[in-house]
């Protein structure tokens, strides 16, 4: 069975039965238990791989190594016969004939090499594919693990320091009351901010003899004095 | 990177995108680590390391607080919204609804920074926007 499967029971089982998942499927160990087997596999494969392939390259050489011995010596037939040593030729052929059982065995040995190694490289890629799994397994079932067990912790510590959580639409209203509040505390900053520019540049307005004339005793008797 | 690694640096950094980090281990047989992001404090986050991933979790809102008559309704809106939210997910943990985001283990101090704090911003508006099927 699957390992999201098993874990799809327990959750319809309640919480506690995934509690029980966890300890007694002990899930963690097996699947580290499993996975590890089919590591050390993986290595055994490979290194038996890595020999198969020396060998397999090593009776290539020897049969290209036979096909030239073969090839030089059909030459040295060929020149035997034009000199018309028969005896020669016939014992130079009978070599050819040696070389030639020798590479047909060699042919032999490379193709069941060819084929052992194909069947290596195939067990290699399932192996491969195989830890994959367990180990997306494995992640599984520690998260599930740990996902109970933070949930239960933090649980533990609500009750132990007396805090509770509070519900969705509390947290809502204070946090968005607390955002108003900053807000506020930026929005009227900005505008002290405006004030007192405002302020810094009527000072240097007046300074430059710009602006609202001051208004003093002088200048009010001139007033009432005009409009009399 | 383990639990307390991740505190140090949290604890460290003075800000982060403009937000502050409040670390607090919780003790247990797994270590978490909660974290509230800035102005995000009752919507803490949760995180727990295994050996493939980093899970942050934040708790929205149990059971109870669904409308009974509501619950498959929601549960709909929750798997239409799940491929919109960035970088989140919705889930459930025992009674709980959460969101949760998973990362690497390879992540580096930002990337879980940048989570925490989409994780934080998601569950806000995604409080505001399931209200409606609350009791």
């Amino acid at each position: 069975m699957s390992i999201l499967k098993k874990i799809m029971t327990a959750v319809k089982g309640g919480a506690r039965e995934i509690g029980e998942f966890i300890v007694d499927a002990n899930g963690t160990r097996i699947f580290e238990q499993e996975l590890n087997d089919a590591q050390v596999h993986l290595h055994r494969a490979k290194q038996d791989l890595t020999e198969v392939m020396a060998k397999q390259m090593q009776s290539a050489r020897k049969m290209n190594a036979l096909k030239s011995h073969i090839k030089d010596h059909e030459g040295f037939t060929i020149k035997a016969l034009d000199q018309g040593d028969e005896s020669l030729a016939l014992e130079i052929a009978e070599k050819i004939a040696g070389s030639e059982m020798d590479l047909m065995e060699q042919e032999e040995l490379h193709s069941s090499f060819s084929e052992h190694v194909s069947r290596l490289k195939g067990l290699v890629k399932k192996t491969e594919r195989q830890i994959k799994e367990y180990e997306r397994q494995l992640s599984v079932v520690k998260t599930t693990e740990s996902v109970q067990k933070a949930s239960e912790a933090i649980t533990d510590n609500f009750s132990a320091t007396n805090s509770k959580i509070l519900s969705a639409r509390d947290s809502l209203e204070r946090i968005k009351m607390r955002q108003q509040r900053t807000y506020d505390r930026l929005a009227a900053a900005e505008e002290l901010e405006a004030e007192n520019s405002n302020v810094d540049l009527e000072a240097r307005m007046k300074a430059a003899g710009m602006g609202e004339p001051e208004t003093t005793g002088s200048t009010v008797l001139d007033r009432i004095k005009a409009a009399r | 990177m383990n639990i307390q690694d991740l505190a140090l640096r949290l604890t460290d950094l003075q800000s982060f995108e403009g937000y502050q980090f409040d670390c607090q281990p919780i003790p247990g047989e797994v270590e978490v680590l909660q974290v509230t992001v800035g102005d995000f404090e009752e919507l803490p986050s949760y995180i727990s390391i295994t050996d493939t991933q980093v899970l942050c979790v934040t708790y929205l809102f149990t059971e109870q607080e669904v409308r009974s008559d509501a619950v498959s309704s929601m549960m709909a809106a929750m798997l239409e919204l799940n491929i919109l939210m960035p970088l989140s997910a919705f889930a459930k943990i025992g009674t709980r609804y959460v969101i949760f985001g998973a990362l690497s283990v390879n992540s580096g101090i930002e990337d879980i920074c940048h989570e925490l704090i989409t994780l934080s911003e998601n569950a806000l508006e995604a409080i505001t926007v399931l209200e409606e099927y609350l009791v």
